[in-house]
């Protein structure tokens, strides 16, 4: 059995939106390495209710990595920093005994804190419904076979699509930028044949939501890919701005 | 109570399409006067929803998570199946539904199963058309990989994330019907409680988890569509937040319940670490396919293993039982999930586990490496391996990974007839969370298809007779006096479990509870350990309504009070799967009653006693429940003892 450790947590608390928010501490006794870092919370939490204290409220569900929904910053880093990993896969074992750790929730105008750890990412799904799509109604499609893709389309659609949603881009970058997340659901939807006859429309009004929504532009620094849980590449912002600014001309905008 | 499964007359190869004919339609000017609420935003809700609204339905979809792309279904590995042929392999839409039946141990109902097998080939077709990035080959044309239980190549995938696919798929056709304003969404929203009006579904108490705000919502029909029920065992492969809440609830107003002993356990997952262990992570069963398992042959040597002292390397080869390849020489370690799930109980019930807890066994690579070389098995697993070192710290490259069983898919659902309406008329339950299409055991790769069959190509067609029978007028208003008093239920609830104020936290319940399910309900199930877990349960429930301590207010995001709820109604479910799993004298799919074994300790069914869904009705609080029996008539499918030797 590895050793136990004895850790002290800086939190992020905050009632809700309005709430200016502060840190307090906490100690964590007796954490396994074997944990996970979200197992660690829960054992903080368990700690904190049966003391009479509300516990810290954070997003997790799937606890594997693929649903999207955990969401803290760890020592100042989106997910905690461990190459491809969210924050649910993170293990303890990374950590050592008597650090102090610093949680924060993703911090953006366009993310509001709903309480502690908790933002509100309903942006992204409003982005979405203004073209994250390809407009087919149930039933009303030709065999699966019958439009090939060539497979390397296909494969890097996929590397695109593989985004979990997270925002974990947005929380690594300076401006806010949501530019890596609507980059990698553009340039899915635009490799694959299907989505050709919508590839304009699409890409002019998921941006122009992206920017209605209140994220920053887009300077460059990778950030969001350092942190990305799924690694999806810096080159799929490239590829927007191809997409976006090809709209704009097939438009006739400029 | 009327189980009448209104399965359509005529061959079964045309009974689909004739009853399709003969439902009736809601014209298409009406279609915008009908409301549909849909709970759950799966494979099976979100499918449900987009197509509702693209035929003309005005449509409101509820979910707990922050954005419907979150929904479980998200987390299917493996694949999807369809009858296609693709692969020229001899595969058809009878073969896949014959599958399923035996696969299911045949204990599903048959005229489901072959609709489902039929529109399998629909489901693939949409998703491409949605632009879902399938394995294709170099042709351009779509891949296919075989899967456990079926000797054809039948399984469609987008590398180890298909359900992650399809749902995003599933979700953006709902994003396309919430921004034409034909689906009002609404994440972070709890169901509580279904409303009768004169004996029909026609709306739902919700509150909104962030506000704590407490709402009605009149439909003309309710669609639930709110998955499994795994976490009655605490600790298993679900979600966190999966829940029986609404089908619970629903079942308490007088929907049958049905099979709820069915559980199926994935084999291979990663083991229990420790106390703290939240939920268990599921590798793809296709490591079975390079893998081999095994555990020393004396539990001396595994003791040392345990303590540290030696490690699997050490462990010469005469010396290790490769208990699989051992008891069923042609199928190996391809047996199907429950027979592999058991047999891994077994040799660690026998004291030869090798993992701290005494809980796990090896699946080892060491052969597949020699065999193929590492990069051969790093481009065929990688995904997996990383996982696993991930979460257990080891290189499974190196020393062999260790497994255990865990709860992973609930067969057993709320009873629903043909047209996916439960017995409560106007109520209709589709995916995961009804019962009908996979019997006593699913097979891999067919969750996603059903849940997808349901939503796209069934429900859809079904509603509509039970919506043009009603007419637009039948829509109640939410200020009735059925709307009011069962809001006054639901804050009653919510304002009981936060005023106990007791020692205990819901966590603690649901542990407790979850290790009892565990140990009497679980792989393996007798007659004394169901009925010590009847007397326990509802001991269990009392001290959770005397000395539960839910900190905080209704007013406000509050995760202990959601949760409190979800372990409330587990607490009462779980005395229903045992009771269920009692009256089930045999052994069948993932059901095995230690009592019915064949010498040799396979699974012995009953067929001449049991083949029958069990589905149970509500009788009041602390009453027992009544045991109803939809019988089960095979037409086309001979049942045989299923046999891996």
């Amino acid at each position: 059995m590895d050793k136990l450790m004895n850790l002290k947590l800086k939190v992020w608390r905050q009632d809700n939106a309005e709430d200016l928010g502060r840190f307090e501490e906490y100690e964590a006794h007796d954490i396994s390495p074997d944990m996970s870092f979200l197992e660690m919370l829960d054992v903080v939490n368990e700690g904190l209710i049966e003391s009479g204290k509300e516990p810290i409220a954070f997003d997790s569900d799937c606890r594997e990595g693929i649903c999207g929904t955990c969401s803290m910053v760890i020592n100042g880093t989106a997910h905690g920093g461990q190459k491809g990993t969210t924050a649910c896969q993170l293990h303890m074992r990374h950590f050592s005994d008597g650090m102090t750790i610093t949680i924060e929730p993703w911090r953006a105008t366009a993310f509001p804190v709903h309480r502690d750890l908790v933002v509100d990412r309903t942006a992204f799904d409003r982005i979405q419904q203004k073209g994250g799509f390809i407009s087919v109604r149930t039933g009303s499609v030709p065999d699966a076979n019958a439009i090939p893709v060539p497979k390397d389309d296909s494969d890097l659609a996929m590397d695109a699509a593989q985004c979990i949603g997270c925002g974990a881009c947005v929380a690594a970058c300076k401006n806010a930028s949501a530019m890596l997340f609507v980059a990698a659901k553009i340039s899915h939807l635009s490799l694959v044949p299907q989505g050709q006859p919508e590839r304009e429309r699409r890409a002019l009004a998921m941006v122009k939501q992206m920017d209605d929504e209140g994220f920053g532009n887009c300077t460059v620094t990778g950030s969001c890919e350092a942190v990305c849980p799924k690694e999806i590449s810096l080159d799929f912002i490239a590829r927007m701005n191809r997409e976006y600014g090809r709209a704009l001309i097939k438009k006739g905008t400029i | 109570m009327n189980l009448d499964a209104k399965i359509p007359s005529g061959p079964m190869a045309q009974k689909w399409d004739k009853h399709q004919f003969d439902l009736k339609l809601v014209n298409p000017a009406n279609k915008r006067k009908y409301e549909v609420i849909v709970v759950g935003s799966g494979l099976a809700g979100a499918s449900a929803a987009a197509t509702l609204a693209e035929l003309g339905y005005n449509v409101k979809c509820f979910c707990f998570q922050d954005s419907p792309r979150r929904a479980h279904s998200i987390a299917a590995q493996g694949g999807i199946n369809a009858a296609k042929n693709y692969q020229n392999d001899g595969d058809s839409v009878h073969r896949l539904f014959y599958d399923t039946v035996k696969g299911g141990d045949y204990r599903s109902r048959e005229a489901n199963v072959h609709r489902l097998a039929q529109v399998s080939v629909n489901i693939i077709d949409q998703c491409a058309a949605q632009g879902v990035p399938f394995a294709r080959e170099y042709g351009g044309l779509l891949a296919n990989r075989s899967f456990g239980g079926a000797q054809v190549s039948r399984t469609f995938y987008a590398r180890g994330q298909t359900g992650q696919q399809l749902l995003l798929g599933a979700y953006s056709s709902l994003c396309r019907q919430i921004g034409l304003g034909k689906v009002q969404m609404f994440p972070r929203t709890e169901m509580l409680d279904v409303v009768l009006v004169d004996g029909h579904a026609k709306g739902i108490i919700v509150r909104d988890m962030v506000s704590g705000e407490i709402s009605r919502h009149s439909a003309h029909a309710v669609v639930l569509a709110t998955g499994g029920y795994g976490n009655a065992f605490f600790l298993s492969t679900n979600a966190m937040g999966c829940n029986v809440t609404a089908a619970f609830r629903a079942y308490k107003h007088g929907a049958a319940f049905a099979n709820p002993c069915y559980t199926q356990i994935h084999p291979t997952c990663i083991p229990v670490s420790g106390e703290h262990q939240s939920k268990l992570t599921l590798m793809s069963e296709s490591l079975r396919n390079d893998g081999r398992v095994w555990v020393p042959k004396s539990r001396a040597v595994a003791e040392q293993i345990r303590q540290g002292e030696l490690k699997a390397g050490d462990v010469a080869e005469a010396d290790r039982d490769y208990y699989l390849e051992r008891k069923y020489p042609s199928f190996g370690n391809l047996v199907p999930r429950d027979v592999a799930s058991r047999n891994a109980k077994e040799a660690c019930d026998d004291g030869r586990g090798v993992v701290g807890s005494g809980l796990g066994v090896y699946l080892d690579f060491e052969d597949a490496i020699g065999r193929l070389g590492e990069s051969a098995v790093r481009e065929r697993y990688g995904n997996l391996f990383d996982m696993y070192e991930k979460i257990t710290g080891s290189n499974a490259y190196k020393n062999p990974m260790t497994i255990f069983p865990a709860v992973h898919y609930t067969m057993g659902g709320l009873w629903v007839d043909y047209n996916l309406m439960s017995n409560v008329p106007g109520l209709y339950v589709v995916g995961e969370a009804n019962f009908s299409d996979h019997g006593a055991n699913r097979l891999g790769a067919s969750a996603l298809m059903q849940g997808l069959a349901d939503g796209y190509f069934v429900l859809p067609y079904t509603i509509g007779q039970y919506l043009a029978e009603v007419g637009p007028d039948g829509r109640p208003s939410e200020e009735g006096s059925e709307f009011a008093s069962a809001e006054e239920k639901v804050r009653a609830q919510i304002n009981k479990l936060l005023s106990i104020k007791g020692k205990r936290t819901p966590t603690s319940f649901h542990r407790e509870l979850g290790q009892i399910m565990w140990d009497k309900c679980g792989m393996a199930r007798n007659k004394a350990g169901l009925e010590a877990a009847i007397k326990k349960i509802p001991e269990l429930r009392a001290e959770f309504w005397e000395n539960l301590n839910v900190p905080g207010e209704n007013g406000s995001l509050n995760q202990s009070l959601e949760q409190a709820g979800r372990v409330a109604d587990f607490l009462e479910f779980g005395e229903l799967m045992c009771r269920d799993a009692l009256q089930r004298e045999e052994s069948c799919g993932g059901h095995f009653r230690e009592e019915h074994q064949t010498p040799e300790g396979e699974a012995k069914r009953d067929d001449e006693n049991f083949s029958f869904v069990g589905a149970w009705e509500y009788k009041g609080e602390n009453q027992t429940p009544e045991l109803h029996k939809e019988n089960l008539v095979y037409e086309e499918v001979k049942m045989t003892q299923r046999s891996y030797k």
